[in-house]
This record gives C-alpha cells, sequence and structure tokens, in this order.
C-alpha cells in the first residue's frame, strides 16, 4: 500500500522524524484555512501517488492568502499524468542550504533492511544510480540487531555530508528506520532530506509503502486508504478477497494459483491474445467465489471472450463447473467462454457443463489449446461457433 | 534417496486442530507420513484421529521424537509457530501460511539462518516426495516416484508441470514448493544443491517467476555447481511493473525482477527455459531420453 505525502510525513512525525509544519486539505477553501494557521510563506502540494509534481505544476510556492488561493484553485482536479488531484498538502516554506536523499528499503537478495543515503539529493535518484553510482552510498542493518549510531556516522561520512549536520543526518535515519520497522514498511524514502539555512535538517518529502499483509496491525494506516482513488474493478476484486489486477487487453482470464495465471496470461500472449486481468480464485475455490470472480472479470467493458484455466489440486473442477453455472444463471453473460478443467474431479466439471448446455461455452482439454481458441474467439465477440 | 522429507521423516504439526491443519495433516498421514503430534496451545492432551496433541512443540518433540514441523497456523501467529518449532530442535519446517508480514520473515530468517534448522516456505504447497512423504497440500496423486527433482515458487503451476511429466511417463524424486514470498527460508540455490547431491535425481525443473533476483543467482550457482542438466521456466512476462501478481514476491520493480532478464540469465548459463509449461515438460522428457 502506498501512502501519499501527508500519510507518510504522519508517521514521520508519530516516529519524531522532523517535517515542516504542514496540513492536508481536501478543498481550495481548506489549503487558505491550513495556511493562515501556519503562516506565510508557504508551499501548495499536490497529494498523488506519482513523482515528477513539481514539474506538472503541483508543486506551488505561495507568499499569501491570495496566492494560496490562486494555486489550490489550479491544482486542485488537476491531471498529473493520468492521476485527478483530489487533496493537497500546505506546508510551510523552507530555505533551502542543501538537499541529501536517503531511503530505507527492503533488499531481497541479502534479505535485509538497506538503508541509502545521497549528498545528491532533490533529482530522479534512480538516473543519478546510473551516472554517478558513487554518489549513493548503502548499509545493510541485521534485523534482529536493528539500526545502530555507526551506521548513521558510517552513511553520513561516507556520503560526505556537511560535517555539522552529521549528527542530525544520522538521528534521522534511526528515526526513519525505525518508522520502517514499526509500521511494517518495505519502502521509505526522502527526497530531498533538506538541510535548512539554520542547519536544521528535516524530511521535506515523504515516500512510503507499507507491507498490505501487516495491515491488521495499523489500524490507523488502514483508515488512509482512499477506495475512490482506486481502479472500481481491482477495488470490487478485493472486497471479495480474489487477487486482481487490471490488464489493457480484452481476453478476461481466470485461474487458480499466481503461477498458473501468470502462465495462462503468457500463453494467451503467445497465441497473439492480450489478456485484459489477472485473477487467481485461489486454493480450495468453492461455488461462490467463482460466481464472484466472473462478476468482477465482466464488470470490465473492454472484455470479448474469457479463459478459465483450472488445475485442479485442492480445488475441485466439479466445484469451479457449478460455481460458472451459477454464474450463468445470476449474470448477464454475453460473451464467449473458454474453460479449461485438469487434475480433481475434472471429468465430473467437464460433464457439469456438457449438462448444464451454457450458450457459447467452450470446453478444451489443454492449456494451450485454451489459449488458441480464446484468442480465436476474442476477435469476434459475439462469437457463433459453439461445442 | 529423496531429498528433505522421505520414509523417516516424524511431522509434528502446528495448528493440526484447526480446519485446514487436520484436514492436510490427515491427509499427510493417508498418503503414508509418519504424523507424530499436532500441536494447539491449551488443547494438550487431547487428539485428532488418533494423533496427540500437546500444548507446546517443545512438548511434542520430547514425547514422540518430532524432527519435521509443518506450520499452518493463521498469518498474525506464523512466525512465533516457526521459531517454537526451530527452538524445539526440529530440523526441517515447512511453512504453509500465506500472508505473513515481511518484517516477521526478516526476522526468522535471520535467526533460523544461524542455527541448524532448515525453513522451507512460507506462502508455499510444501514438500512431497512421492512413495514416501507427503508434508503440505499438495496433491500427492498427480505424481509418482521417479528420477526427476522439480522445485518451484509457485503451487498450481507446479501440478501442471508434474502432470505433464507424469503424462510422458517421468515420476519425480521429490517436489519442493519453496513459495512466493519476497523472504522465504529456502532458496532454488538450496534445493537445487539438495538435489545435485542425491543420486536418485537425474533431471532438476525448477519454475520461477518475476520478482526479485533469485533465478539470476539460481543460473550462475548452476553453471559453477551443478553437474545434472537443469530445465526451467519463468511465470509473468506479460506481467506489468509495479503490480503484485498474486504471490506478495512477484512483482516486477522498476526494470527489476522482469521474467525476461531470468530467462536470458538462465540461458546464459547453459539453462533450457521452456516457453510453456508442456514444453519445459518436453524439453525434460527429451533430456532424459537422450540420457538414457
Amino acid at each position: 500500500m502506498d501512502l501519499l505525502e501527508y500519510q507518510g510525513k504522519s508517521l514521520f512525525a508519530k516516529h519524531g522524524v522532523p517535517i515542516p509544519a504542514g496540513r492536508p486539505a481536501g478543498t481550495p477553501e481548506e489549503a487558505v484555512r491550513a495556511a493562515e494557521e501556519i503562516g506565510y510563506p508557504v508551499v501548495v502540494k499536490a497529494q498523488v501517488g506519482i513523482g515528477g509534481r513539481g514539474k506538472a505544476g503541483g508543486i506551488k510556492l505561495a507568499e499569501d492568502r491570495r496566492a494560496v488561493e490562486r494555486h489550490a484553485e489550479a491544482i486542485h482536479g488537476m491531471d498529473i499524468r493520468g492521476l485527478i488531484v483530489h487533496e493537497l498538502y500546505v506546508e510551510q516554506a523552507s530555505d533551502i542550504a542543501a538537499e541529501y536523499y536517503a531511503a530505507i528499503l527492503l533488499d531481497r537478495s541479502a534479505k535485509k533492511p538497506l538503508v541509502m543515503l545521497s549528498r545528491m539529493g532533490g533529482m530522479d535518484v534512480e538516473a543519478i544510480a546510473e551516472s554517478d553510482p558513487d554518489a549513493i552510498v548503502s548499509v545493510h542493518v541485521d534485523p534482529l540487531v536493528g539500526f545502530q549510531g555507526f551506521h548513521g556516522r558510517r552513511l553520513a561520512f561516507d556520503a560526505g555530508v556537511a560535517a555539522d549536520v552529521v549528527r542530525p543526518v544520522g538521528s534521522m535515519l534511526e528515526r526513519l528506520y525505525r518508522v520502517f520497522v514499526e509500521e511494517d514498511a518495505t519502502l521509505v524514502e526522502v527526497n530531498p532530506l533538506l538541510v535548512t539555512d539554520k542547519r536544521e535538517v528535516v524530511a521535506l518529502d515523504a515516500k512510503v509503502t507499507i507491507d498490505g499483509n501487516a495491515l491488521y496491525r495499523h489500524q490507523e494506516t488502514v483508515e488512509f486508504r482512499d477506495p475512490g482513488a482506486e481502479d472500481p474493478q481491482e477495488r470490487m476484486a478485493e472486497e471479495r478477497g480474489l487477487a486482481y489486477v487490471k490488464l489493457d487487453g480484452n481476453i478476461g482470464i481466470l485461474g487458480n494459483g499466481a503461477g498458473l495465471v501468470m502462465s495462462t496470461l503468457d500463453v494467451v500472449a503467445q497465441a497473439g491474445g492480450e489478456p485484459a486481468n489477472f485473477l487467481d480464485v485461489g486454493g480450495g475455490s468453492k461455488a461462490e467465489a467463482i460466481v464472484d470472480a466472473v462478476e468482477v472479470i465482466l464488470s470490465n467493458p473492454n472484455v470479448s471472450a474469457v479463459l478459465f484455466n483450472i488445475f485442479g489440486g485442492i480445488t475441485r473442477c466439479d466445484e469451479v463447473a457449478n460455481g460458472l453455472v451459477t454464474a450463468f444463471g445470476r449474470l448477464d453473460v454475453n460473451v464467449p467462454f473458454v474453460v479449461r478443467l485438469d487434475g480433481t474431479n475434472d471429468e465430473e466439471g467437464r460433464r457439469i457443463l456438457a449438462d448444464a448446455a451454457l450458450p457459447n461455452v467452450h470446453v478444451e482439454k489443454t492449456m494451450l489449446g485454451a489459449a488458441a481458441r480464446v484468442v480465436e474467439l476474442a476477435g469476434s465477440p459475439e462469437g457463433t461457433a459453439t461445442e | 534417496m529423496s531429498i528433505l522429507v522421505g520414509a523417516d521423516s516424524k511431522l509434528v504439526v502446528s495448528g493440526l486442530t484447526g480446519r485446514e491443519g487436520s484436514f492436510h495433516g490427515l491427509n499427510n498421514r493417508r498418503y503414508g507420513t509418519d504424523l507424530v503430534a499436532g500441536v494447539t496451545p491449551g488443547k494438550g492432551g487431547q487428539d485428532v484421529e488418533g494423533v496427540p496433541v500437546f500444548h507446546t512443540v517443545h512438548e511434542a518433540v520430547a514425547e514422540t521424537g518430532a524432527d519435521t514441523s509443518m506450520v499452518f497456523v493463521p498469518p498474525p501467529f506464523a512466525a512465533d509457530a516457526v521459531l517454537e518449532a526451530a527452538d524445539a530442535g526440529v530440523d526441517l519446517v515447512v511453512c504453509i501460511t500465506e500472508g505473513i508480514p515481511v518484517h516477521d520473515m526478516l526476522r526468522v530468517y535471520t535467526h533460523l539462518h544461524r542455527g541448524a534448522t532448515r525453513l522451507v516456505g512460507p506462502n508455499c504447497p510444501g514438500i512431497l516426495s512421492p512413495g514416501k512423504a507427503n508434508v503440505g497440500i499438495i496433491p500427492a496423486h498427480f505424481f509418482s516416484e521417479g528420477n526427476v527433482g522439480l522445485v518451484s515458487r509457485s503451487g498450481t503451476l507446479t501440478y501442471q508441470i508434474g502432470n505433464e511429466l507424469a503424462q510422458r511417463g517421468f515420476g519425480n524424486s521429490t517436489i519442493v514448493g519453496i513459495g512466493g514470498d519476497p523472504i522465504i527460508g529456502s532458496s532454488f540455490i538450496d534445493v537445487i544443491a539438495l538435489f545435485e547431491a542425491a543420486p536418485e535425481t537425474e533431471l532438476i525443473v525448477m519454475c520461477g517467476e518475476i520478482g526479485g533476483d533469485e533465478e539470476e543467482r539460481t543460473a550462475e550457482y548452476i553453471a559453477e555447481h551443478v553437474t545434472k542438466p537443469v530445465v526451467a521456466y519463468i511465470a509473468g512476462f506479460t506481467a506489468p511493473p509495479g503490480k503484485t501478481m498474486g504471490h506478495a514476491g512477484a512483482i516486477v520493480s522498476g526494470s527489476k525482477g522482469t521474467a525476461q532478464a531470468k530467462a536470458e540469465a538462465l540461458e546464459a548459463h547453459g539453462v533450457r527455459v521452456g516457453r510453456t509449461p508442456t514444453e519445459v515438460a518436453e524439453v525434460a522428457a527429451e533430456t532424459l531420453a537422450a540420457a538414457a
């Protein structure tokens, strides 16, 4: 779960990471009130989960009330690379003596947190990593020992930060590490990490990703979720406990098991088709889950054919077939389905489908055969061929 | 000789009194696995169809000599259960649970790595040594005894490939599901090293997917250390960046962790990569026929 800047900063504040004074605002009027409370000058910042806000005109300095009004009106509702700005953040303006970069992420290879620091902040870190990799220093932290003072000193000295801020930078990293662990984050990034004219060290931005598996122990983070900002199909799938990812194509895909579904998408693409989604209906799927899944897939208007690829292990093919029959009874289905049932109770499943004689449902025995068939049918959504 | 689990394994199941734990634990026993104990705090002294239940893993190990643990408890308690089993001194913990917070796994991995207990999983279907023992949720009836070692990050995809091999007349020495999480106890390299040393295994099939760089590192390891033929499959060529594809660990981050990069790394190190599960089985069958 990716947090917006102001959400990340609220976690920073909770763990004592220094940040400039700021207030979130849902409307231009609220932005003005926030600015009046904070005192001028302020910065009005678009709250969208995407980089490049500044370049897009989503971050503006305002010296007075009228400037806040003007900028807040302009930014609220702005389209930044496809995302509409619904929320603003009004923050006390900071003077900038130096911009650094700090990040803590999960290094899967080393199986340890990796803490990174660079003196070259305020710009695209991937570009720095490519052009000048030595400008970014990093250390691994033993998860059972945690972040120590020496980690901070080593990073600060190796990165070459100004001598007078080595201590506050180290302290900032230590507190960011606390956010990383105690909030179950998989990424904490501060770009830029600011040194002000008064030599204070503050986090001017916050990019935080929280582990979805740990949300059960972070109620306050769960409340940051904005269902309105999510894709409608993805939200519908999540409410029904289905693993679903929307894609750009027109062939709806359902399978059991993440690996098998990924493989199904690949095989469909190899056959010349374009998947409309990833949907893992899970192990041991009951009929009701199948009905839910079909509804989610068909709610995407781009779908012109659907492929079921089931290899029954714990999942029983007869349950899947019954689910499909129920779905056809309850939903208005007007696209062709290709169904491949293999594994546990596959013959029974195929018999259920044959008995139900569902319109425009095509049964295939193999995964490759099913992929080829659905690609053929997706081209002609009204598909006249029958089994 | 199978790897990890075999006829001698003595299994204790954490969560045996739960719905999933009892269903699969008893299923494993029916297959022939020596299920000696269950653990559910507060239910010590009870039994599940004759299998004694203990309050703690320590007690279960002391009373029954269990050496293999299967963890079947909900995500908030799973890390604790894995650590308990390791502390009680079992040789192997197989953790089936999906959805364990990754920070919990960082601590568990780091702790276990310093000791003698091996972890397989979490978020995995377990381990099956056909004809000997089944520890987990792999549907055993698709598999027969044979000489193909199978290691995979995915469950159903493994059944698909195993079934295609079976249709061509090949069985398996052991099938190991290492799990789809970003932090897992045993890597491809760990399992492939065991297959390399196991005389019964003549060919290794590895089944990877997007996310991380394990497949790339495995490719290098295979080139340097593995004499047996390895055939690979990678899932997720069509996965868009930044999206978690079902498994917590299956995510392309920026330009890192793509299926393309993994397949290329494996091929560059002499590992044949099948484009579809069917092709993997075909290549494996050809390779074995050529060696026979």
